[in-house]
């Protein structure tokens, strides 16, 4: 038998073996998840929970699907946040940086307690790409941010009201649209396209034999 | 950390690492690959295949846990629904809420169409958030749409639906400036153009990624723009049924609420079908890359109503699935790991395959290597074969890793694995349904007037396999095509009366067929949990 491991889900302990994720963990004893559980990957932020150790004081924040169970494990999950997301035309916004104050102006209300970073569960440094949005440096705040699955556990923790993830968002949109760099050989391949440059080639294509097709992929030139 | 008893495998690995560096080894002839796949690849095992007995596909082989759904009871079967008080009422009804789904309703929502997503999960819970490794598009200089349609076609195995692949590359361009518009951050250098590789089986390095976060990237951003565009999202609420209409047209769907489990019925001039994928339905009981909910659904909603299937008896298994911890079994490991030159190494620390084969070449080959050759590394959960990352470091300088493939270093550093340093243990797992619902170029079921079908729950724009970054592609393109087609369907339809007559049709099919299950469908979810119910 493995060896085995007492965590309490919600307060209520349960005897699981010690190799599990908590998400796994939940479902041997029993739990049919329907909320808190996503992706299982570590990607879309379903499973956003908080846990302290039997005797410690720290409390932790992790995805379920990505933490091995410990002995002595208090868990709550959060399946929900209420983060404030507002509503913008991206083809209208602007990007500078009165734009955060008219959308997010909560983030100047940031008191530096740092309790956001310390509870990322993507170990990022949440603290500063909020203060790279107040000073609409939207670049370095998507940088900064790219990683964040919007599990909202900073908010969570955040003395201010602060709803991080959908600041980053905002700022990730705006310097995608309009801060990074316009790819020229995109707009021209579009342009071809849409003069129907292709229109034969690809409709050959659509006529040939399957062997001539065969044979045109089997000595196909390959990048190196 | 690897436990001591791999020590000697791994010694190897390092040992070569140099000497595998410089080599590369031979691209697989037309035969070769056919007769690796026929001898292992999974979707060769006749053992695992049956023959539909009812419906529109009665008498083709699929695999027998899809069977077993498309051939259940429905939800409903026994009960009694009143149809004639819906509880929504919409021009266009999407149905999932992942990549398809989202930019299906954002392109109804701009024709002008009262659109409603309704998700059995959270808007985002999607494969489309899983995907890494990028998104293909012909726009470089030396690339054309020919060039990616014939890379498709071949390694489809000359299997795709001709006209739905020309859309599919033709359109590429075009995808890709419409997700920069939306805000979507893909790689690029200071001038603007695109950071590209090669994926396994193309001829041009036309793999855009942001990251190796490439999927969430654009996930994120589509249901940002969902939300700002007020398009209502019913989440938590799956479809258990189709509606048709009088005239025999989609024309609506009953609801359920995944926690209350009330019924609810929407009515709709036009249906998106955008359910996603079957991992979760874990064929031939293979680990999975994909979300909670991919089980196959809109299939089973679709097959009920009257709606073909194309390729259903074809499945992907992505060759580097996690082997090694437990913990991550069957988690993605994305192709672009290879792509920046990572090499598949056996336990005596050879390569053994060209690191760029197409995705079903190389699973096959795994598990040649696992299994008859005896050359696998043994694991917790079975076998599988290193991945030799740290070549990586050594072909693109010290912190390519970190900068290219961020989310690769933090799922394996969890475990105290530093893939900088370490290569790590793969083995082929459940990626992507190929198969699906057959339509047409404008994304209408062939079979079933109003439904409109985007994403992995269609079949044929890639034929028997699909390449890396085609799939975050056709979500996309075809995503787009389908809100757009039954937004302006919706304008020239009048809904007739509304009826589930279809249902009890195929229950009296069943029983006809002498089919005898407990069987409920769609699945919905995957049941993990230990405890049996009483």
């Amino acid at each position: 038998m493995e060896k085995t491991v007492d965590i309490f889900l919600f307060g209520k302990k349960y005897s699981v073996p010690e190799s599990l994720t908590i998400m796994r963990a939940m479902e041997h004893a029993g739990y049919q998840l329907v909320r808190g559980c996503g992706c299982r990957n570590g990607f879309c932020g379903a499973c956003a929970t908080i846990y302290r150790i039997k005797g410690e004081h720290e409390l932790h924040a992790c995805l379920a699907c990505q933490t091995k169970v410990e002995e002595g494990m208090y868990i709550a999950t959060l399946p929900f946040f209420p983060l404030a997301k507002q509503v913008y035309d991206i083809e209208k916004i602007k990007p500078t940086d009165s734009v955060m104050m008219q959308l997010y102006p909560e983030i100047y209300a940031c008191v530096g307690c740092n309790a956001c970073t310390k509870s990322c569960t993507q170990g990022l440094n949440v603290m500063q790409y909020i203060a790279y949005a107040q000073r609409g440096d939207f670049a370095k705040c998507a940088e900064e941010s790219f990683d964040c699955v919007m599990c909202g556990v900073c908010s969570s923790r955040c003395p201010a009201g602060i709803s991080h993830p959908q600041v980053a968002m905002l700022a990730r949109r705006i310097n995608g649209r309009y801060v990074a760099p316009d790819c020229a050989h995109l707009n021209d391949r579009v342009a071809e396209v849409d003069s129907g440059a292709f229109n034969d080639l690809i409709e050959a294509l659509m006529q040939k034999p399957l062997e001539e097709l065969k044979e045109l992929y089997n000595n196909r030139d390959i990048e190196k | 950390m690897y436990p001591e008893r791999l020590k000697t495998s791994l010694d190897a690995v390092e040992g070569l690492r140099k000497e595998n560096i410089a080599f590369t080894p031979e691209r697989m002839t037309a035969e070769q690959k056919q007769s690796l796949l026929q001898a292992y690849h999974p979707d060769y095992r006749k053992e695992e295949f049956v023959s539909l007995k009812v419906g529109p596909n009665k008498g083709e082989k699929v695999p027998r846990e899809l069977a077993d759904m498309l051939q259940a009871h429905s939800r409903l079967a026994g009960e009694e629904i009143d149809l004639s008080k819906p509880d929504y009422d919409v021009d266009v009804l999407v149905i999932g809420g992942g990549g398809a789904g989202s930019a299906a309703a954002i392109e109804a929502d701009r024709a002008g169409a009262r659109v409603m997503i309704v998700t059995k999960l959270r808007i985002g819970d999607a494969n489309t958030m899983m995907a890494e490794g990028g998104i293909q598009a012909a726009d470089k200089p030396n690339d054309s749409p020919a060039i990616h349609f014939i890379d498709a076609y071949g390694g489809g195995h000359f299997a795709a639906k001709r006209e739905l692949l020309s859309e599919l590359v033709c359109k590429a361009p075009e995808a890709i400036k419409w997700l920069s518009e939306l805000g979507v951050e893909f790689d690029k250098d200071a001038q603007g153009n695109m950071i590209t590789t090669h994926g396994g089986g193309t001829s041009r390095k036309r793999m855009h990624a942001a990251k190796d976060y490439s999927g969430a990237e654009i996930m994120r951003t589509l249901r940002d723009e969902v939300l700002n565009r007020g398009i209502p999202v019913v989440d938590f609420t799956a479809a258990i049924e189709l509606i048709l209409d009088s005239n025999g047209r989609a024309a609506g769907a009953v609801l359920m609420n995944m926690e209350t489990r009330e019924l609810l019925i929407a009515r709709a001039k036009t249906v998106v079908l955008a359910t996603g994928g079957a991992g979760r339905m874990h064929y031939q009981g293979f680990p999975t890359s994909n979300h909670y909910g991919a089980t196959a659904d809109g299939l089973v909603l679709g097959y009920r109503a009257g709606a073909a299937l194309l390729y259903a008896d074809t499945l992907q298994y992505h060759p580097t699935g996690a082997a090694y911890p437990s913990q991550i079994f069957g988690a993605l490991v994305t192709e672009k790991v290879r792509s920046l030159g990572a090499k598949l190494i056996n336990a005596k620390g050879e390569v053994f395959v060209h690191p760029l084969e197409t995705r079903d070449v190389a699973a096959a080959a795994i598990i040649r290597e696992c299994g008859e050759r005896g050359n696998g590394v043994e694991t917790d959960e079975g076998t599988g074969v290193w991945l030799d990352t740290p070549m990586i470091e050594e072909l693109g300088g010290e912190g390519t890793i970190e900068r290219r493939i961020p989310a690769m270093m933090r799922m394996f550093g969890e475990y105290g694995i530093d893939i900088r340093k370490e290569p790590i243990i793969v083995y082929p797992t459940l990626h992507y349904q190929n198969g699906g619902l057959d339509i047409d170029p404008d994304c209408m079921a062939c079979r079933l007037e109003n439904l409109y079908v985007a994403g992995e729950a269609v079949g044929g724009i890639h034929g028997r396999n699909r390449l890396m970054g085609n799939s975050l592609l056709d979500i996309i393109v075809f995503g787009r095509i389908a809100g757009q087609s039954a937004a302006a369907r919706s304008r020239e339809t009048e809904v007739g009366r509304l009826t589930l007559d279809h249902v009890a049709a195929y229950e009296a099919e069943l029983a006809a067929a002498g089919i005898e299950t407990d069987l409920r469908s769609p699945k919905l979810l995957p049941n993990y949990t230990r405890q049996k119910d009483i």
